[in-house]
């Protein structure tokens, strides 16, 4: 109660202050493609990448930041954010699923130990959100609880947000399953790593943002 | 061998927030898959992510979670008023959350219509 009272306050000053840049965060399981996107979006407005992305699970464990990056819509319109790209949020990290995946015990234990930091520090970082990217892979089950606990977890601070089903150019994938579980939201399918769809994922950027 | 541990919502109502994770924890802790009635409420089910990971070691890899809301699986407008004011009598005491160890869940998988858990052996350590 003390904690959404505080929280209530703190986001009715920053209100006050609208020269604050808007915090996108990208949020979502591990392996859906958050780190690619992230990159997709770096690479198309400032010619570089954010984070390195692997097959492997748990490649990005800290969170990283690109701040002030600044994207236009086709009506000149202009957006200008801090990119959050945070660490897949996962119930479970067994090191023995990155032994299985070819990795030495030490580093696998390491990537273990650092994964679950990187979980904690996501759902530490979702209070500090204006708006939430939640990047789902579309050829998995989207009804997965860590996929419902993000987004419950967004509802519940009032912070807005656009259900993003990536890897579409896959023959796995299925829009629609997606936007059917999540019928209250906005879903929008692409494919971050060959950039399908982003351009329509900028647009409604804008949408979301209130520009 | 599976053991069930049905958690009723008593058990929990006067908990604080980080109580009541760490009763649920400590059943999943020691191999048992709890199954909770009611809902944890939306920050505490991400507090018990982050707890989860806090906890992670060599024995405890973690935990499987599902929520069964009845007001999200109700299909027509009728039946989702129906459970709205069932809500709001019972409030968090409608509805399932299961919680399993990662050890003992392989996976738990969730539509609408139904709840799929599938559970592997315990790998115990031989006592010399």
């Amino acid at each position: 109660m003390i904690s959404r009272f505080t929280t209530w306050i703190s986001k009715l000053f920053s209100n006050f202050s609208q020269k604050k840049t808007m915090k996108l965060g990208i949020y979502g399981p591990p392996n859906s493609g958050k780190t690619t996107l992230a990159n997709k979006i770096c690479q198309d407005w400032l010619g570089q990448n954010l984070g390195s992305v692997s097959p492997i699970a748990h490649e990005t464990r800290e969170v990283q930041i690109k701040e002030s990056l600044s994207i236009k819509s086709k009506d000149g319109r202009e957006l200008v954010f801090n990119l959050v790209d945070t660490p897949g949020i996962a119930t479970r990290i067994d090191f023995e699923d990155f032994l299985k995946a070819g990795m030495s015990e030490g580093k696998a234990k390491k990537r273990a130990r650092e994964a679950t930091k990187g979980v904690i520090d996501a759902i530490k970082w979702l209070d500090e959100m204006d708006t939430v990217l939640v990047v789902l892979d579309a050829t998995s089950d989207p009804y997965s609880q860590v996929n419902i606990t993000i987004i419950g977890n967004l509802a519940a601070r009032n912070i807005p947000v656009l259900v993003v089903a990536n890897k579409t150019d896959l023959r796995k994938s299925n829009l629609k399953k997606v936007q059917a579980a999540f019928p209250q939201y906005e879903v929008i399918g692409i494919s971050a790593k060959y950039g399908k769809n982003v351009d329509e994922l900028y647009e409604t950027l804008f949408k979301l943002a209130n520009r | 061998m599976v053991t069930l541990h049905f958690v009723p919502y008593t058990d929990i109502e006067a908990l604080s927030s980080i109580g009541r994770i760490r009763h649920l924890l400590n059943f999943a802790k020691q191999n048992k898959i709890v199954l909770l009635q009611g809902r944890l409420r939306k920050e505490e089910e991400a507090e018990l992510i982050k707890v989860t990971m806090e906890e992670i070691n060599k024995e405890f890899r973690g935990i499987e979670l599902a929520v069964i809301n009845p007001t999200q699986t109700a299909e027509d407008t009728l039946s989702k008023l129906k459970y709205d004011f069932l809500g709001m009598i019972l409030g968090d005491r409608s509805g399932l959350t299961i919680i399993g160890p990662a050890s003992v869940v392989k996976a738990i998988s969730k539509d609408p219509h139904k709840i799929e858990l599938y559970t592997q052996e315990v790998k115990r350590k031989r006592r010399r």
